[in-house]
Parts: structure tokens; sequence; C-alpha cells
């Protein structure tokens, strides 16, 4: 069982690979649980198959979905990944909260090696595979429509990253079917993960799948940024931009100069573990410490390429349930470029304790604590946004208030942290883990579900329900802070982080505590989804294809919901900040264009999917020493990039009558429509159209 | 917007193609772009090498395999492919007939070999020396940096090859001219980043 099958075919592939045929050699609990979720995915991806040709959907989802450029579809596509990824993590989140909260004493029913891939993969799927994707996902809806384009700079590499996300997600999956994944944990460091401690394939599914991601990220974050500077409307200048479009930048900018550093960091890994290089080994002048500063030379200003988006997706929510102009938009615009540059000088702080000098660790210190300002600057404008504004507590709203005070907190923490004399005392317990879930959960994944609700009716036409979005939102706050403050005292007491059992019986109580949090956040998961059941079942009373559900601000308001695949049948030209709300109170913001014109939009294209395909493909060769597989996908990439280059019919018209029926038809609806105030804003007589009282 | 406005930096299309002028200013600019994102990967590597430059581990150090004579002679080669390379640009931008600027390609894709046989001749000397990626820290971050420039060559030359078949398949449209133009950028970024390597990796290493 232990020896290669075919090993010029399949590489190192042995029947022990499977966890099935371990589990039927071994059937431990720890077994079990290993087989069961190989089992979820291959049930679950065959299911997904099956239903796709019952219901006869394959052409549909080639032409519609999979082979699109538009950037709406590319940005639901990644939110759909974001959020399966999402799920895995969440229940091996639970999964690490029951053994801890079992294990008290006892070695519990998750083995080591099995507890150090499930943080591993919890880790890595959290921050590359949800938070990347959900936030591009966003960017890439948005961003056009908020600076009035018809689509972003370059649409092929817009695809190509999705495709490459694709692939590096796939590979966290197959990890879970054939072989294990990395025990190193999201960092990965090595000498760990070289191969004289940790020869198999885990560390491999990692470094390949996160330099998929990383690759990913780079190509979006130049995509984003050539967009935001080339591609305004006529009269959006910088300072006229909406806040989220100002964070999408901010964010661009910090994944084109922070995602190099991890991509030398994994493919110098690589070049340890496949040719045998001495970058990071112990032997022969390899030096870890080396790996530490590239990886978190990538890894501090993560942190805020995945909270900068939320921050403007908050502003926006903000102001726009408080029927307020941003207060101080321009010291927000001002903080988040403070805070882009200062994520740069920080990086050090994630090893204060790996004996550098005093004076350095002091030096970074300080840079950590003034980062907090320009942060602390932000939560002062959201709060004056508020003052003596029409506030609503809808589901957005509610996560931007539990995201101010639960961030303020854990910036508190923060602070703790950067004081390197006290980071000694606390460094790599579960206080570190309590802090960062405590900056990401509100800071990140909050935002992101804010944004979900905020933009649903946008993207798909109709409102998500409003009482399971408040369950989930109530279910997601309650189980944060009942998961992770007791994660503060633990940390403080002792406790170690990755600690897959427990000496201390004083910990147990404060263990259960988590674990039940963590249960209430699975609850928070499951209620989302049955939001979205009902949402859909009820679509045609919360229809809102006029556009404007929430009376808003930017310009993504002002065409239809779902928007025409042009966006806007007209380019609009604007001369203020807040056009659209001010048309309406002034103007006749629907008034329909003097004259349609063609419109040229990208027509299909299949490389991306395939270049992704294929990568994926290769990566799984390299994880598996099928040489033959990795060179075969190579090749294959290298001819599509090159084929692509000679495709000259890329673009097709959308005739002016064409445009203009799907104007004409929407302008119609508009003024069919009841307009709605605000107090009413959640309930079905809410079509889109808001009431304007000026 | 007049067609002589400064779209993107280095080279323009201003004043002889107004049409593909305006279209190539975001694909010109976001491949500066793209290059600064290079630049940082480079940049690492060049860290990398500065702190793995005393881990020698015993085995052999810069003095003893680096050369100046072919290093020297690989610098003024790839220098001179910038010079025709920007020939090539220049024929393009003024719509000189399509022999000249395949010529001018030519001979840059020429020099590129010449360039990569010589590393190749270098690097197959070093390994004859002992000197291999595999022997010392050292060694793994010279290895680590300058074959990732050399690919980029090969790269660049596969892609001089390309644009000649799509010279021939299309003639001078507007995607050829701003493919052209990238490329032009992306070779003379080759040129800067062999600079660097020429002197911070070789001439350094061949002080006493
Ligand atoms: C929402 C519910 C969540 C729960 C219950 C949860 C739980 C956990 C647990 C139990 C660990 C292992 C702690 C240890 O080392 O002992 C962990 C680690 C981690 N979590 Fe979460 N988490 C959640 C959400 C998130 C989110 C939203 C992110 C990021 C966006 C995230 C990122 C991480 C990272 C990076 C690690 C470190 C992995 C490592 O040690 O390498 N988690 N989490
Ligand atoms: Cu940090």
């Amino acid at each position: 069982m232990t020896d290669p099958v075919w090993p010029m075919l399949l590489g190192r592939f042995t029947w022990d690979s499977l966890p099935f045929v371990r589990a039927w050699h071994n059937p431990t609990t720890n077994e079990l649980i290993a087989a069961a979720a190989g089992g979820i995915v291959v049930v679950s991806g065959i299911a997904v198959l099956v239903l796709i040709t019952v219901l006869r959907r394959w052409r549909w989802l080639w032409t519609e979905w999979l082979t699109s450029l538009d950037h709406k579809k590319i940005g639901i596509l990644y939110i759909v990944i974001a959020l399966v990824m999402l799920a895995r993590a969440l229940v091996e989140a639970n999964l690490m909260r029951l053994q801890q909260a079992v294990a008290v004493g006892n070695p519990g029913f998750v083995a080591p090696e099995h507890f150090a891939e499930l943080f591993s993969t919890h880790g890595s799927i959290m921050i590359f595979f949800m938070a990347m994707p959900f936030l591009t996902g966003l960017i890439n809806y948005l961003v056009p429509l908020q600076i009035g384009a018809r689509d972003v700079a370059f649409p092929v590499l817009n695809a190509i990253s999705l495709w490459l996300t694709a692939a590096g997600a796939a590979l966290m999956m197959a990890s879970l079917v054939i072989g294990r994944f990395s025990t190193g944990g999201w960092s990965g460091y090595p000498p760990f993960t070289e191969i004289g401690f940790n020869p198999g394939v885990g560390p491999d599914y990692w470094i390949w799948a996160v330099t998929l991601g990383s690759l990913a990220s780079t190509m979006t974050g130049i995509n984003i940024a050539v967009t935001i500077y080339k591609m305004r409307c006529p009269g959006m200048k910088l300072m006229r931009m909406p806040l989220f479009t100002w964070t999408s930048l901010c964010t661009a900018i910090l994944m084109i100069f922070a995602m190099p550093p991890l991509t030398v960091a994994t493919a110098l890994l690589a070049l340890d573990r496949y040719l045998g290089f001495h970058f990071f080994t112990n032997a022969l002048g390899g030096n870890m410490m080396h790996y530490a500063n590239l990886f978190w030379m990538f890894g501090h200003p993560e942190v805020y390429i995945v909270i900068l988006p939320a921050f403007g997706i908050y502003s926006e929510v903000v102001s726009t349930f408080s029927s307020k102009e941003l207060y101080g938009y321009k010291s927000l615009v001002i903080a988040t470029m403070a805070i882009a540059v200062l994520s740069f000088t920080v990086w050090l702080h994630h090893f204060f304790t790996m004996g550098q000098s005093a004076s350095i660790n002091a030096a970074f210190g300080i840079a950590t604590m003034a980062i907090g300002v320009p942060t602390g600057v932000k939560i002062y404008n959201w709060i004056w946004t508020m003052f003596r504004g029409e506030v609503r507590f809808t589901t957005p709203m509610i996560y931007a208030l539990a995201f101010m005070m639960t961030f303020v907190l854990g910036g508190l923490t923060g602070i703790i942290l950067a004081f390197p004399p006290l980071d000694y005392i606390v460094h790599n317990t579960l206080f570190l883990v309590a802090h960062f879930h405590n900056m990401l959960i509100p800071g990140t994944l909050y935002g992101l579900l804010a944004a979900y609700t905020f933009w649903f009716p946008k993207v798909f036409g109709y409102r998500l329900d409003e009482r399971w979005g408040r369950i989930s939102c109530l279910c997601w706050i309650v189980g944060f802070y009942l998961a992770f403050m007791p994660l503060y005292v633990l940390g403080a007491s002792g406790m170690a982080r990755r600690t897959q059992a427990v000496m201390e019986t004083a910990y147990r109580p404060w263990l259960y505590m988590a674990e039940a949090g963590a249960l209430i956040l699975l609850c928070a998961f499951a209620a989302l989804i049955v939001q979205l059941w009902v949402s859909i079942r009820r679509r045609g009373a919360n229809d809102v294809f006029v556009g404007d559900p929430w009376d808003g601000r930017a310009l993504e308001w002002s065409v239809s919901a779902p928007p025409p695949e042009f966006n806007f049948a007209r380019l609009p030209h604007v001369d203020q900040a807040h056009w659209f709300y001010d048309a309406k109170r002034k103007y006749a913001p629907y008034a329909p264009p003097i004259a349609y014109h063609d419109i040229w939009m990208l027509r299909n294209s299949a490389v991306a999917p395939v270049i992704g395909i294929a990568s994926g493909a290769a990566t799984f060769g390299l994880v598996w020493h099928m040489w033959w597989l990795a060179i075969f996908g190579l090749i294959v990439i290298f001819a599509a990039v090159v084929a692509r280059s000679f495709v000259r019919d890329t673009h097709r018209v959308i005739p002016a009558s064409e445009v203009a029926r799907i104007d004409e038809s929407w302008r119609e609806a508009t003024a069919r429509a009841q307009p709605v105030p605000r107090e009413i804003e959640t309930s079905p007589a809410n079509q889109g159209l808001a009431l304007v009282r000026s | 917007m007049s067609a002589s406005e400064t779209k993107h930096a280095g080279l323009n299309l201003g004043g002889t193609d107004a049409k593909t002028h305006a279209e190539a200013e975001h694909a010109i600019f976001g491949f500066w772009i793209f290059l600064m994102s290079d630049a940082v990967i480079f940049a690492l590597l060049f860290a990398t090498y500065g702190v793995m430059l005393p881990a020698t581990a015993g085995g052999p150090t810069p003095t003893s395999v680096f050369k100046i004579g072919p290093t020297f002679a690989e610098t003024l080669l790839l220098l001179t492919s910038s010079l025709t390379y920007g020939m090539a640009s220049v024929a393009m931008k003024h719509g000189s007939p399509l022999g000249g600027i395949h010529r001018w390609l030519a001979v840059t894709l020429l020099l590129g070999l010449i360039f990569l046989a010589f590393e190749w001749h270098d690097f197959s000397d070093m390994f004859a020396q002992g000197a291999y990626p595999t022997r010392s820290g050292f060694l793994s971050a010279f290895f680590g940096l300058v074959p990732l420039h050399g690919l980029h060559v090969i790269a660049g030359i596969v892609w001089i090859l390309v644009m000649m078949v799509q010279l021939r398949v299309f003639g001078l449209d507007a995607r050829v001219k701003i493919n052209l133009l990238r490329l032009g950028l992306f070779w003379h970024f080759l040129d800067i980043v062999w600079i660097a390597i020429f002197s911070t990796v070789y001439l350094p290493g061949l002080l006493p």
C-alpha cells in the first residue's frame, strides 16, 4: 500500500495516498473524518456535474459564464468560489475548536498531524481563497460601474486571474482527496517545510496553491489600478471617486507591490524542495530568517489588502444608511493612502522574538503603533457621518456598527502586541489568534457580508430577505465574541496556538465557551444559506429592477438591476462627487440619452479556462512528481497565450437599436415604479426607486 | 485631446498614428506597472543575493568563479541589442517598409541568442568548477537571480519570434504596434536588470 503505483505515470502516488484506503486499514475517528471530508468533496463534485448534465446546462454554463469576459460575471464567479471555500474553512475551524474542547487531559479524536493540516488549510483558505477572491469579486463587479466604465482595462487578463484562483482553490480541494496537506501553517515556515523534515506532498500542495493565488492577485492588482487610473468617465476626477473605488485602488497598489514577495518566497522554497537549493535549509548556508522577512513583507501588507476594501464598503454603507455625505471624505482618502504606505514598514512585528536587536524591535513597534492613527481617523469619520443622520439599522448597517465596536477592541490588543516586551509574553499564544481574528472577522468578513447584502439587489435584481439577514448577522456577532474573547484569556494564561491537546484542566471552561461560539458561527453561515434560499423563492416580491433600492450615491445605482452587459447605454458625465444622488434631487436622473450608439463589447474567449485548467494540471503534476503532466500543462499554457495573440476577431457590436430597446424598457419600468420612502425600504414596497424629498 | 499628447512614458505613437496612439494608452501604462511588479521580484532576489553572499559554506566564492571577460562581453551584447531594438521601434513608428523592421528585429534576436550562448558557457564553466546551486547558500542565491534574467531573455526572444510572424501575417495593425511597444519596454527592462547584475553581482565579486 505504500509502494508507488506506476511511478512513470502517477509519480509518487500510492494507494495509501487516498484517505479512503487509510480509513479502511485503520478505522479510527481521525481517519474516518479525513475519509468523510474526501468523500464529501468527491460526492459533491459528482453531484454538481450530474446536475448540470441533467438540467442540460453545459452549453449555457460555458457560453454565459465560463468563457465570459464580462467583469460582472467574473466578479460573481469569484464570490461563488469564496463562499464555497468559506464553508469548508468554517467546518475546519469547528473541528479544531471541538478537538481542543474535548482534548483536555487526553488526546482527543483528531491526531496531531491531522490537526496541523486543519489549521494550515483553514488559515490558507481563509486568506487566499476566501478573503482574496471575495474582495476581488466585489472590486471586479463594482469598480467599473462606480467609475462609469464598460469593463476593466484588460478583460482577458481578468478572466485568467479568476481561473488561476480557481485552479489554486481546486488544488486545495484535491488535497482532501489525494494525499495530505501541509502541516506548516498558513505561513509555511522552513526549515520545517523543507524536504528534510517534510518529504511528502503536503508542503508542495501549499506552495503551488498559494503561488497560483499570488500570481492571480498580482495580475488583478495591475488590472484594477490601470482601470481606475485610465478608464474613468468624463468628469470623474480622482477626488470625485466613491470611497470604495479609492480603497480598491489602494488595495490594487498593495497587490502589485506585496504579492511579489510571496511569489519569491514560495518559488525559492520550491527551488529548495525540487532542485536541492539551499535558500532556507539548515545546512550549507541556508537562512530561514530570510524566508520570514520575505513572507511578512507580503504578509503585513496582505492584512491591509483584505481590510481596506472593507473600509470602503463601510464608508458606502454608513453614508447610504445615514442619508448623509461621508464626513471628511478627503481625510478618509488620505488615511487610506497613509495606511497603504505605512503597511510596508511594519513587517518585522511578526517576529519580534527572533533575535534582532532591541532598537530594531523598538523602531518597528513604534511604526506599528503609528499605523493605528489613520485607522482611528476613519472610525471617527464614520461616527461623524452617522451623527444627526437619518440612520436605519438595516443588515449592512448592523455589520458596520458591530465592526466599529469590535475592530477598536482588536486594535487595542494590537497595540499590546506592537509593544515588544509584551509581545514576548504572548507571542505564539492564543492571544495572538484572538487578536488577528478580532481584526479579520469584523474587519474583513463582516465587511464582505455587508457588501454582499448591500449590493445583492444590484447584482441580481431583488433584495435579500431582511429577517434572515439579521439573524445571520446577529449570530456572526454573538458567535465571534463567544468564540474569541475566551482565547484572549487562554492566551494570556499561556496556552500556545496550534495546540492539538491540552494538559491544563483550568482551560476547560474557556475552551467550552469558545466551542459554543464556533457553533454559533456555523449557524450564522447556515442562516446565510437559508436567507439566500428564502430570497430566491420570494424574489418576485422583492424585485428592484429599477436599480436604486437604498437611495444610493454612486454611479452603480444609476443603472438597472442587474445592469445591462454594457453597463451604461451612454457613458455618464459627472460634475461632482455624488452626481447621481444630487441628480435625483435637482434634475432628472432617468432622462433618456439624446441618441443611442453602437456599443463594442468583447466576444467570449476560451483562453482563460484553458489556461486555468492547464495550470491546475501542471501544478498538480508538480505536487505529485508527474513530470509529464507538469510539462504538458506548461506547453498548453504557452500555446494558449500565443494562440490568443493571433486572434483578431475579438469584438462584437451591440447595435444602437438593441441598446435603445434594453435602455427604454428599463426607463419605462422606472417611470411605472412607485418611489419608496426610506422608512419602509426593507419592505416589498421597495421597487428600487427612491422617494426624494429635497 | 490632441494626438501629440504624451499618453504614457516612453516612445509614443502620437503624430504618426493617432488611432493606435489612443488605444495604446492603457495597454502601455499597464505594461509599465507589470514591469514594476517584475522589478520588485528582481529587487527581492538582489536582496536575497546580498543576504546570502557570505554563505559560501566553504565552497566556491565570487572571486573564484566569476570572470570579467565574458560578463563584460555579455553586457555589450545586451546593450547593443537594446539599440537595435530601438531602431526597430523608430522604424515602426515612422511607418518604414516592413523589411526594415524585420531586419532590426532579426539583429536583436541574434544578439540575444549570442548573449544566451555566452551565459550558458559561463554557467557550464561554473559547474565544471564545482560551483552548482546545491553547493551553498551563496550559489543558490546566484542561480536564483542570474538565470531568472536569462529566462526573461529567452521569453523575450520567443516574443520577438512571435512578433516577426505577426508582422508577416497582419502587417502593422494596431495590436502589432502596441505589442511591439510593449516588447520594447520589456527588452530595455532586461538591459537595466542586467546592468544591475553586472554592477552588483559580477563587479564587486571580482574586487579583491
Ligand atoms: C469565523 C469563524 C472562525 C473560527 C471559529 C476560526 C477558528 C480558528 C482556529 C481554531 C484556529 C487555530 C488556532 C490555533 O492555532 O490554535 C484558527 C487559525 C487561523 N485562522 Fe481562523 N477562524 C475563523 C475565521 C477566520 C477568518 C475569517 C480568517 C481570515 C480571513 C481566519 C484566519 C485564520 C488564520 C490565518 C489562522 C492561522 C492558521 C495558522 O496557524 O497557520 N480565520 N482559526
Ligand atoms: Cu503585521
